[in-house]
C-alpha cells in the first residue's frame, strides 16, 4: 500500500500540501505564526473559550459539504488532512461586504472588546451553514464555547437569531460544488506518515494499518478529537513524539442502529453519534448536548471519552447504566468486554499494549425500562460534572426487578453503586419507605473526594438527591401520573415514552 | 428637590446610538491587539518562572537547565533590573521578580527570554528553585491571627451604634462570606518593548494606565519618563485587572529589551495570568443591626474583612470604597463600619469593575434580606422604608449629603413594569405546590458614586487636532478596553465642529501625545475625557469663529457649526474651507484640553468633603427557580432599569448596562476561586473556573434606560457614568436565591454565602431543611 508523506488541506479555494509538520504542532499556531493570519485569537489554549475557534469543511457520510467549529488552539495541524479550513480573515476580505453573520454582529452591537468576535463569528458562521431557522436553545447549544465577558450575550444571541435564519447566501454556499470536488480529489484513501520511526504524525486510512502501526508503536499517543491530548502539549508542555489520528480510518466513524442496540464505532465524534443517542432517551441528548461545547463535541469521540479512563467523563456512567459493551482490537486480536470492566482503576483500564478501543455498542432500553440522567455542574453549559448519574431502572408490576446506577465523579473509576441496586431491587414503586434507605445506601458505595468542583459532603448530599429525583420521576412514568416539577434544566417531554 | 437641568440643543452625534468605532474590525478579525502586531525582526518572547512554594525565603535558585534549553537568549533575575525592583502602583511590595524572598504562589521568580514563547515557556519549567518553606496565611482568618495587614484599619462612625443597637425594638446579627473574582479578560495580560534610538524605549502595553507603566519602566531602567512611550490602541477586556496588574509584565519586556537590545514581547499564557495576577477581593462580612417592626434601620454596625493578598496595590481604595458603598441606597442613622485589609500570602488582589462597591452592596443587600425574612416583611417595602430620604434622612455614612437621589421613582417604575407585587404572589403560590423547585424573586436598588476618591486622579487631558482638509484628529489619556470610550469621545468631538463621525480620526492612547494621566478607571472615562477632548475642540473652534467672524465681518453669535458646514450669518460653507482658511491665516488648528473634575473635596484623614460628583442609580428584579435536591439555580427573569443621565449612545451603555449585569451575575453564582491549603489557586483556567456563557443570560432579559432629564451635575452632555454601577444590578439574583431557599422555613434566613454555587445553594437548603 502507498503512503502519502504530506498532509493536505483547502485554505481559500486551494488545496495546500505541507510535508514538514511536527507531531505537536497546533492549528492556531500554524495560522497565527506560519500564515500569520492573526484574525484568529488565543484565549486560553485549552479549548474552552473559544476565541481560537476556526469553521472546518469537511465531506459528511451523505456527501455533503459540512462545517463546524472547531478550537484550534487543541487541534493538531495533521488533523486537519483532507478538511477545508476557514477562519474569520476568510469571510470578507478587505472592502468586501461583511458576511451576514458579521454584519448582524456589527448592527446588534454584538462586540465590544472584540477578542472574542472572531472565534463568535465563526462559530456562528457554522450555524448559518446549517441552513436552518436558529431558536434561541440552538444558538446557546452553538455558542456554549464562545465566552464573552463583555456584551453578556444578548446582543450576540439577538444576532444570531437576525442572521442564522434558514437563509443560505454567501460565497462559500456557492462555492460548495468546487469545494465539495476539491475535497473529494484529496481524499485519496491512503494512509499518512509524516516523521520518522522515532518521531512521526500517524493517520492510517484503515483499521488493519492502524492496528498494524499501533502493534509497532505501542508507546504512540492515539487520538481522535485530541480534546484532552490537545491540552497536554498546550498545557502541560509535554512532547509527544508519536502521534496516530483515527480521523481517517475508514469505518471507525460507524453509526448503526441494529434495532436492540446502537453501534458507535471509536471515532465517531459526540456530533456524528448524538442524533442516535437520543433516540434512546431525551435524557442522552442531554447529557450529550452538555459535554463539552459545540466545538468539543466536533472534534471529540465517545471512544475517546472511553480509552483516556478519566473518573469524569460523562458518557462512561450513561454507557454502564445502559449496560454497553466495548469492542477493543489490536494487531491480531479482537474482543469484546463489558464497558464497567474496563475502568480497572484511576488512570489504569483493561487494555493491553497495540490494543484500541474499536467501538462501543449501546443496548436501547426495552418497554419496561426506565433511564434516568443528570449532569451536575457549576455552570450547566460547557462545564466539567462535579457528578454525572445514570440511572436505568427495570419495572415489572411497579416493582423494581433490575436496578443500573453508574456515577461519574464519585470515585477513581465511572462505577456503579452495587449496594444500592441491590436495595432497590424488589421495591415497589408506589411505596417511597425504601427510598431513604437506598438513598443513604449510596455512601457505602462511594467515598467521592473533594475538589475544585465538588467537596465530597455535596457530592454524597446530592448524589442521593439525585437518586431521590429519579425515583420520584420513574414512579410517576410508570402510575402515568402527573409529577411534581423536578428539573430546573433538561426538561423532558414525560409523555414521550412513559407507558408501560 | 432635583435642580433644574437646561434642555440641550438637537444634537447631531451625540445620543446616538452609533457602533462601537471597532465593530467592523472585530467582526473581520483586523482590529489589532498587541499580539497581532507584525514583530520587528528578531524579537524575543518571555516566559514567567516560580516556585512551587507558596511563602518563604528562597534558598537557592538553579537556573543552569533553563539557561542551556533549546532557544534560550537570557535569563532574567532580580539582579539584572538596574533601579527599582518594584512595579507596585502605591506603597511598594510587588517587585517585578522575586529578590530573595517569595510572598505567594505564582510569584515570578525569573523570566525566561527565548526566541520563541513555547521555547521559553518549556525553558520557565526546568529551573530548581529552593525554598525554605513557610506557613502561608491562605484565608483572612489566617491573617488576621497572625495580625497581618497591608494597610491600617479605616472606619466611619456615626452616633453610638452598638448602644443603639441593643436598645433597638429587634435586631440581627450574622456573618457571610463573599468570593473573589477572575477578571478573564479574553485577551491575557501582553506587551511588546521595542528599543529606539538614542536608547528610549516603545512599549505597546495592553493596560488601562499607560502613564503608571511608562513611570514605573523608566524607574526600573534608571531612565526619565521621557525616554519611554506606552501605548496602547486597544484591550481585548480590562475590568480592572489592567489597572496595575498590567505593569509587571511590560516592565519585564522593557528589560528583556534593555538587556539584549531586541525587540522582546510578553504574553502571559492564561494559567499563568490567574496565578500571577489579582482579583476581586474576597470578603467575610460581619454584621448586626437594629432596627423596629416595619424593619427600619436605627443602626448598622460591620466589619469586612478583606484578603488584600500579600501586598497593598490597590487595596486602599478598593476597600475605601466598600466602605463608601456599605450603605447602597439606605439611610443608616448610626453605624459603624470598619474595613481590615489583610494580609495573606495569595496574589495580591486588585481591582476589579466596581472596585469595592459591589461587595459592599452585597452586604447591604443581604442585611435587607435578613431583616424582611426575619419580619415576614416583602424585602422590597424593607428596601424602600430604608431609601435615602429628605432633609435628614440625607447623609451618607461619610458625610456626603445625597442630593440626586431618584430612586423612589426609578425603583417605582421598574415595580410596575416588572410586575413585582403580582408576581410576588404568584411565587408564593408555586412554592407552595412545589416540592422540589423553588421560587425566589427581588428588586434590589443601587446607587454608586461616580468620581476617582484619590482626588488627583479626576484629571484628563486630550489632544485634539483639525487638519486642513477639514479632517479631525483626536488623542485623549483614556483607554479602549471594548467600553466604546474611543466612540464616544469621537461623537463629543463631532459634536462640538458639527462634522460627521467619520471625519474624526480615533487614535492610539499613547504617553507622547498625552502625559500624565490617570487610569481610565472608576467609570469615569467618559466623564474626564470627554471633557478634555471638549475643551480641546472649543479652543480650536472658538479660534475658527474668531477667524470666521473677522473675514467675514459678522457677529460671533451668527457663527454655527453643523452638517460639515459652517454657517456665517445668511452664508454657509464647507467646515474644510474655514479650516483652509486657517492654515492661510496662520491660525493654529491644534489644541490640548485639561479638565479636572469640579466639587471634590474629599479628604481622607479627616473623614470629610465630598468625594464624589454625583451618584449613578438604576435597579433590577430578578427571578430565580432553585431546586433543592441539587442545589441547581436557573434565573428565569431579569428586568433591569439604569440611569445613565442624558445617554451619549444609548447602544454603548444598554451594553454596559447587560455586560455589566452578567458579569456581577457570574460572580454572585457561578464563578468560584478555590485555593487549596497551600494558597495555591485551583481554578487556574476556564475548564474550572466558571464564567457565564450564553445560555445562562435569562430566557427573558429587559433592559431599558431610565428616562432621565440629565445629570443634574454639569457633565458631558449631562451624561451620567456607566462602567461599573452595572455590575451591582446582580445583588438582584443573590438577594432572589436567598427569598428562594427562605421559602423552606418562613422567618430563618439561610446561610449562604456568594457565589451561590449549586453546592453553596444546596448547603444552605440542607441547613433549612435540618430544623435550626
Amino acid at each position: 500500500m502507498t503512503m502519502r508523506q504530506s498532509i493536505r488541506f483547502v485554505r481559500d479555494g486551494k488545496a495546500v500540501e505541507l510535508t514538514d509538520i511536527g507531531p505537536n504542532d497546533t492549528l492556531l499556531d500554524y495560522l497565527r505564526l506560519t500564515e500569520e493570519s492573526r484574525g484568529t485569537k488565543e484565549g486560553c489554549a485549552e479549548g474552552d473559550c473559544g476565541a481560537c475557534s476556526v469553521a472546518v469543511g469537511a465531506i459528511n457520510k451523505n456527501g455533503q459539504l459540512e462545517y463546524q467549529a472547531v478550537n484550534s488552539c487543541i487541534q493538531l495541524l495533521g488533523m486537519l488532512d483532507g478538511k477545508e479550513i476557514i477562519t474569520v480573515d476568510d469571510l470578507s476580505r478587505g472592502q468586501e461586504a461583511l458576511h451576514p453573520v458579521q454584519d448582524a454582529m456589527v448592527r446588534h452591537h454584538g462586540s465590544q472588546c472584540g477578542f472574542c468576535t472572531p472565534g463568535i463569528v465563526m462559530s456562528l458562521f457554522t450555524l448559518y451553514h446549517k441552513g436552518i431557522k436558529a431558536d434561541r436553545q440552538a444558538i446557546n447549544n452553538q455558542l456554549a464555547g464562545n465566552l464573552c465577558r463583555c456584551t453578556g450575550y444578548r446582543p450576540i444571541i439577538d444576532a444570531a437569531l437576525e442572521s442564522c435564519n434558514g437563509s443560505l447566501d454567501d460565497r462559500f454556499v456557492q462555492a460548495y460544488a468546487a469545494t465539495t470536488e476539491t475535497l473529494n480529489k484529496l481524499d485519496d484513501g491512503q494512509d499518512v506518515f509524516l516523521g520518522t520511526p522515532e518521531r512521526f504524525f500517524a493517520a492510517p486510512a484503515s483499521i488493519a494499518s492502524l492496528a498494524k502501526l499501533y502493534s509497532q508503536h505501542p508507546d504512540a499517543i492515539v487520538v481522535a478529537g485530541a480534546t484532552d491530548v490537545g491540552l497536554w502539549i498546550t498545557k502541560q508542555l509535554r512532547d509527544l513524539p508519536k502521534i496516530i489520528h483515527l480521523g481517517r480510518v475508514e469505518g471507525l466513524d460507524r453509526v448503526e442502529d441494529n434495532g436492540a442496540e446502537l453501534l458507535i464505532g471509536a471515532g465517531a465524534t459526540y456530533a456524528q453519534a448524538e442524533d442516535a443517542l437520543a433516540t434512546i432517551d431525551p435524557d442522552i441528548a442531554e447529557v450529550v448536548r452538555r459535554i463539552g461545547s459545540s466545538q468539543v463535541r466536533a472534534s471529540g469521540t465517545i471512544g475517546g471519552n472511553i480509552a483516556n479512563g478519566s473518573p469524569i467523563g460523562d458518557s462512561p456512567p450513561l454507557l454502564i447504566a445502559l449496560d454497553a459493551r466495548l469492542g477493543l482490537e489490536k494487531a491480531d486480536s479482537k474482543r469484546e468486554i463489558r464497558l464497567e470492566d474496563f475502568f480497572i482503576d484511576y488512570g489504569k483500564q483493561d487494555r493491553q499494549p497495540g490494543e484500541f478501543v474499536s467501538y462501543v455498542k449501546v443496548p436501547k432500553l426495552a418497554k419496561n425500562q426506565f433511564l434516568r440522567s443528570y449532569k451536575i455542574s457549576k455552570r450547566f453549559d460547557q462545564d466539567i460534572s462535579a457528578l454525572l448519574a445514570a440511572f436505568r431502572l427495570t419495572v415489572e408490576h411497579n416493582r423494581i426487578t433490575e436496578a443500573r446506577i453508574a456515577f461519574g465523579g464519585m470515585a477513581a473509576t465511572p462505577k456503579r453503586a452495587a449496594k444500592t441496586e441491590k436495595i432497590l431491587v424488589g421495591l415497589d414503586l408506589a411505596d417511597q419507605s425504601g427510598w431513604t434507605k437506598a438513598a443513604e445506601t449510596l455512601e457505602q458505595d462511594y467515598q467521592p473526594i473533594s475538589d475544585m468542583r465538588a467537596s465530597k459532603e455535596y457530592r454524597n448530599d446530592v448524589a442521593k438527591g439525585l437518586l431521590l429525583k429519579a425515583l420520584h420521576e420513574i414512579s410517576h412514568a410508570v402510575s402515568d401520573t402527573a409529577s411534581p416539577e423536578t428539573r430546573v434544566i433538561g426538561q423532558r417531554n414525560n409523555s414521550l415514552r412513559e407507558a408501560v | 428637590m432635583l435642580k433644574k437641568i437646561p434642555s440641550p440643543a438637537p444634537a447631531l452625534n451625540v445620543g446616538k446610538a452609533t457602533k462601537h468605532d471597532s465593530a467592523d474590525r472585530h467582526v473581520r478579525g483586523n482590529a489589532l491587539y498587541i499580539d497581532d502586531i507584525r514583530e520587528p525582526r528578531g524579537t524575543l518572547h518571555l516566559a514567567p518562572g516560580y516556585a512551587r512554594e507558596s511563602c518563604g525565603k528562597i534558598k537557592s535558585l538553579d537556573l543552569d537547565a533553563v539557561r542551556s534549553a533549546p532557544g534560550v537568549v537570557a535569563v532574567l533575575t532580580a539582579s539584572d533590573i538596574p533601579g527599582l525592583n518594584d512595579c507596585s502602583p502605591s506603597f511598594g511590595g510587588d517587585p517585578i521578580l522575586a529578590d530573595g524572598r517569595i510572598e505567594f504562589h505564582g510569584q515570578v521568580v525569573f523570566a525566561v527570554v527565548a526566541r520563541s514563547h513555547l521555547e521559553a515557556r518549556k525553558a520557565a519549567k526546568l529551573a530548581h528553585i529552593e525554598v525554605i518553606a513557610e506557613t502561608p496565611m491562605v484565608t483572612a482568618e489566617d491573617g488576621l491571627a497572625r495580625e497581618a495587614s497591608v494597610l491600617p484599619t479605616y472606619e466611619f462612625s456615626r452616633g453610638s451604634p452598638e448602644a443603639t443597637i441593643k436598645a433597638s425594638p429587634l435586631a440581627l446579627s450574622d456573618s457571610f462570606r463573599i468570593g473573589g473574582q477572575e477578571h478573564f479578560y479574553l485577551e491575557g495580560q501582553v506587551s511588546l518593548a521595542i528599543p529606539q534610538d538614542q536608547g528610549e524605549i516603545l512599549v505597546h502595553t495592553s493596560t488601562q494606565h499607560p502613564t503608571e507603566i511608562q513611570h514605573l519602566i523608566a524607574k526600573m531602567l534608571k531612565i526619565r519618563d521621557a525616554a519611554v512611550v506606552c501605548e496602547c490602541r486597544r484591550m481585548g477586556g480590562a475590568f480592572g485587572g489592567k489597572e496595575s496588574q498590567a505593569a509587571q509584565w511590560a516592565c519585564l519586556a522593557a528589560l528583556a529589551s534593555h538587556v539584549t537590545g531586541r525587540p522582546a514581547k510578553m504574553r502571559l499564557d492564561r494559567d499563568d495570568d490567574m496565578i500571577m495576577t489579582g482579583k476581586r477581593h474576597d470578603f467575610r462580612c460581619d454584621w448586626q443591626a437594629g432596627f423596629d417592626e416595619t424593619g427600619k434601620i436605627s443602626a448598622v454596625e460591620v466589619d469586612f474583612l478583606a484578603r488584600c493578598g500579600c501586598s497593598a496595590d490597590l487595596s486602599l481604595g478598593v476597600n475605601d470604597r466598600t466602605m463608601f458603598h456599605a450603605d447602597n441606597s439606605y439611610y443608616y442613622p448610626e453605624n459603624r463600619i470598619t474595613s481590615h485589609r489583610i494580609k495573606t500570602n495569595t496574589v495580591s488582589n486588585t481591582a476589579f469593575r466596581g472596585f469595592g462597591g459591589p461587595q459592599g452592596m452585597v452586604f447591604s443587600e443581604r442585611m435587607m434580606d435578613a431583616i424582611a425574612i426575619k419580619l415576614g416583611l416583602d424585602p422590597l417595602d424593607v428596601r424602600k422604608t430604608n431609601f435615602y430620604g429628605d432633609s435628614g434622612r440625607d447623609i451618607t455614612p461619610f458625610g456626603m449629603k445625597v442630593e440626586d437621589n431618584i430612586l423612589e421613582e426609578l425603583v417605582g417604575e421598574l415595580e410596575q413594569t416588572s410586575d413585582y407585587r403580582k408576581r410576588r404572589q404568584e411565587i408564593q403560590a408555586f412554592n407552595t405546590r412545589s416540592p422540589f423547585l423553588k421560587k425566589g424573586l427581588a428588586l434590589n436598588p443601587l446607587k454608586f458614586g461616580i468620581s476617582f476618591t484619590l482626588k488627583h486622579l479626576n484629571q484628563a487631558g486630550a489632544l485634539v487636532h483639525v487638519y486642513t482638509d477639514g479632517s479631525v484628529q483626536v488623542n485623549h489619556g483614556g483607554t479602549e478596553m471594548g467600553q466604546g470610550l474611543y466612540t464616544k469621545v469621537a461623537q463629543v468631538v463631532a459634536e462640538e465642529f458639527g462634522i460627521d463621525l467619520e471625519n474624526v480620526q480615533i487614535t492610539a492612547t499613547t504617553t507622547d501625545k498625552v502625559p500624565n494621566t490617570a487610569p481610565t478607571a472608576a467609570s469615569s472615562g467618559t466623564d474626564l475625557n470627554g471633557m478634555a477632548a471638549k475643551l480641546a475642540a472649543e479652543t480650536i473652534k472658538s479660534r475658527l469663529i474668531d477667524l470666521a467672524a473677522k473675514l467675514y465681518q459678522i457677529e460671533k453669535s451668527a457663527i454655527s457649526f453643523a452638517n460639515n458646514h459652517v454657517q456665517i450669518g445668511q452664508q454657509k460653507i464647507p467646515f474644510a474651507e474655514l479650516t483652509q482658511q486657517a492654515f492661510l491665516q496662520r491660525v493654529s488648528l491644534s489644541s490640548t484640553g485639561y479638565y479636572a473634575t469640579p466639587n471634590i473635596t474629599w479628604d481622607r484623614d479627616s473623614k470629610s468633603g465630598r468625594p464624589f460628583l454625583y451618584f449613578a442609580y438604576g435597579a433590577a428584579c430578578a427571578e430565580v427557580t432553585i431546586d433543592t435536591l441539587t442545589g441547581e439555580m436557573v434565573i428565569d427573569r431579569v428586568d433591569i432599569l439604569h440611569d445613565v443621565g442624558k445617554s451619549l449612545n444609548p447602544a454603548l451603555d444598554i451594553g454596559q448596562i447587560e455586560g455589566g449585569f452578567v458579569q456581577g451575575m457570574g460572580w454572585l453564582t457561578t464563578e468560584e476561586l478555590v485555593y487549596d491549603d497551600q494558597g495555591r489557586l485551583r481554578t487556574h483556567a476556564p475548564s474550572t473556573y466558571k464564567i457565564p456563557t450564553a445560555s445562562d443570560l435569562p430566557d427573558d432579559f429587559r433592559v431599558k434606560l431610565w428616562d432621565s432629564p440629565g445629570n443634574r451635575e454639569d457633565t458631558i452632555y449631562r451624561s451620567k457614568a456607566v462602567g461599573e454601577p452595572p455590575v451591582m444590578l446582580a445583588t438582584a439574583v443573590f438577594s432572589a436565591i436567598t427569598n428562594a431557599i427562605a421559602s423552606l422555613k418562613p422567618g430563618v434566613l439561610p446561610q449562604i454565602s456568594a457565589p451561590a454555587t449549586p453546592e453553596n445553594i444546596l448547603a444552605a437548603v440542607k441547613l433549612m431543611k435540618s430544623g435550626d
